[in-house]
């Protein structure tokens, strides 16, 4: 599979990007990656249940969105990371790029359903609701049915290669529909709750609230990052005990058939 | 007669000849609009206002179901590998393929649509409203599902997957489908769904066959 790169590695991405050298240098950086995260999610725990004021109105059930916001965050910046992948795929044909946005879409899913619920649970007692038909929370439904769509594409194929290449076209389909579907549904909502009580008051957050999201969503992301590295490497792995599977079993039946 | 014409003929007469898979597909319209009232109740008044939004549903679902054959009959017999071979465009096959699609699949919906007017109560012009946006909104559809068709033609068990994949995608449609009806906002909602049908129709063949393309490398 590797020695089928012909081209030159001259810059520095394409020897980082080659699946061999991938594998050498992500090994020694998955632990120190896993204490920065461990770390990070300490600080931002630490601020988001001892250093930062209850809201007045919604009490210590503020503290939900430390978990909540970088989920979504995170629901969003996986399908780039993928749109990212999907190009590699399709413009580069670079192997990596197949093994990133397949590991990515679960890990995508994933934290799009967290933020799901952790939206749910924070609507419970701030709305007295489990959900809403509002805008955001439907557009990042609809998200998690594309997630789990392309999730499912991947499992469809059995030639991965050619699995590949298909998932990347709806990725980027999905890429440019996904302003539309967002568009659409902030409309679709507007159009029966002109006065909403979920008006984002972002820009109004004191630096006390800021400071422990902004580190949680680090903390998120360094998540993210851990967990892709280590799915690719998975993937990577599983992909080379399946073709040397093969070869076993072309080399057993060779025998035989000579025998 | 251009290469273009040729195969949108084809693909009409081959429908025409092939049994009846589109007046098929009519009946599913019909009755999934049908069984509705049995599942909320013989109210009128409610069946009235669900009316524009049952029609839309059945209208979807049953594009979705006629989705599968959009390329599958021609991938099984080879057709296809001869199309790609022409001097047409992989594109603009596509785009032929979803024109006869389109007449065949969502044209004789929006023929049967008065007949669901009738059975759920609509009024006249609600009907009006409610086909002017089918037909506006189903071009999108339809473009939608071939990028689904195509992504899922070579697989064997992939009848199921392609809508799964299109249903999110074309929720915009169905939105701004469903609003044409609001009575502020719905010359605005027919503008947004021609808008889409139009970028839709564009785009989506150039991502269909390239689907197609590299999904039989």
């Amino acid at each position: 599979m590797t020695d089928l790169v012909t081209a030159p590695k001259s810059n520095w991405v394409s020897r980082l990007a080659h699946p061999g050298n991938f594998m050498a240098w992500s090994r020694p950086v998955l632990w120190p990656l896993g204490l920065l995260t461990a770390l990070v999610f300490a600080v931002g725990l630490w601020f988001a249940f001892f250093n930062s004021p209850a809201d007045y109105q919604m009490g210590d059930t503020v503290r939900i969105m430390y978990i909540h916001v970088p989920n979504a965050w995170l629901s969003q910046f996986v399908y780039g990371v993928m749109v990212v992948a999907a190009l590699g795929t399709l413009v580069w044909r670079h192997p990596l790029a197949d093994v990133a946005a397949k590991s990515a879409a679960p890990l995508g899913a994933a934290f799009t359903a967290l933020a799901l619920y952790s939206g749910a649970l924070w609507g419970r007692p701030t709305w007295g609701t489990f959900w809403e038909w509002d805008g955001r929370m439907t557009s990042t439904l609809v998200l998690f049915f594309i997630y789990l769509g392309i999730v499912a594409l991947w499992r469809a194929f059995d030639d991965q290669l050619r699995a590949a290449r298909i998932v990347a076209v709806v990725t980027l389909v999905g890429a440019l529909d996904i302003p539309i579907i967002k568009f659409s549904v902030d409309w679709w909502n507007t159009l029966h709750q002109p006065d909403s009580i979920l008006t984002p008051t972002g820009p109004k957050m004191p630096l006390s609230i800021l400071t422990p999201l902004f580190v949680m969503m680090l903390a998120f992301t360094l998540l993210f990052l851990l967990l892709h590295l280590v799915s690719m490497r998975t993937e990577i792995l599983a992909r080379r005990a399946e073709s040397l599977g093969r070869q076993a079993a072309a080399k057993a039946g060779s025998t035989a058939g000579a025998a | 007669m251009s290469a273009f014409a040729a195969l949108l003929v084809r693909d009409l007469r081959l429908a025409g000849r092939g049994g009846a898979d589109a007046l098929t597909l009519v009946l599913f319209f019909v009755m999934v609009g049908a069984v509705t009232p049995f599942a909320v109740g013989p109210d009128r008044v409610l069946l009235a206002r669900l009316a524009p939004g049952i029609v839309w549903i059945a209208a979807f679902l049953s594009l979705l179901l006629g989705l599968d054959r959009l390329f599958r009959a021609d991938e099984d017999d080879g057709t296809l590998l001869l199309l790609r071979q022409a001097a047409l465009p992989l594109e603009a096959v596509v785009f032929a393929k979803l024109l006869a699609h389109w007449l065949l699949t969502a044209l004789p919906l929006l023929v049967a649509s008065p007949l669901l007017a009738i059975l759920l109560s609509m009024d006249m012009d609600v009907w009006a409203r409610t086909a002017l946006a089918l037909l506006l909104g189903t071009p999108a559809l339809a473009a939608f599902g071939a990028v689904g068709a195509a992504v899922t033609v070579g697989l064997r068990r992939g009848g199921l997957l392609g809508p799964v994949l299109m249903l999110p995608l074309s929720v915009p449609v169905l939105i701004f489908g469903a609003g044409a009806i609001a009575p502020g906002s719905g010359d605005a909602a027919l503008l947004f769904l021609a808008a889409l049908s139009l970028v839709s129709v564009a785009f989506c063949p150039f991502a269909a066959a390239l689907a197609l393309r590299v999904g039989s490398e």
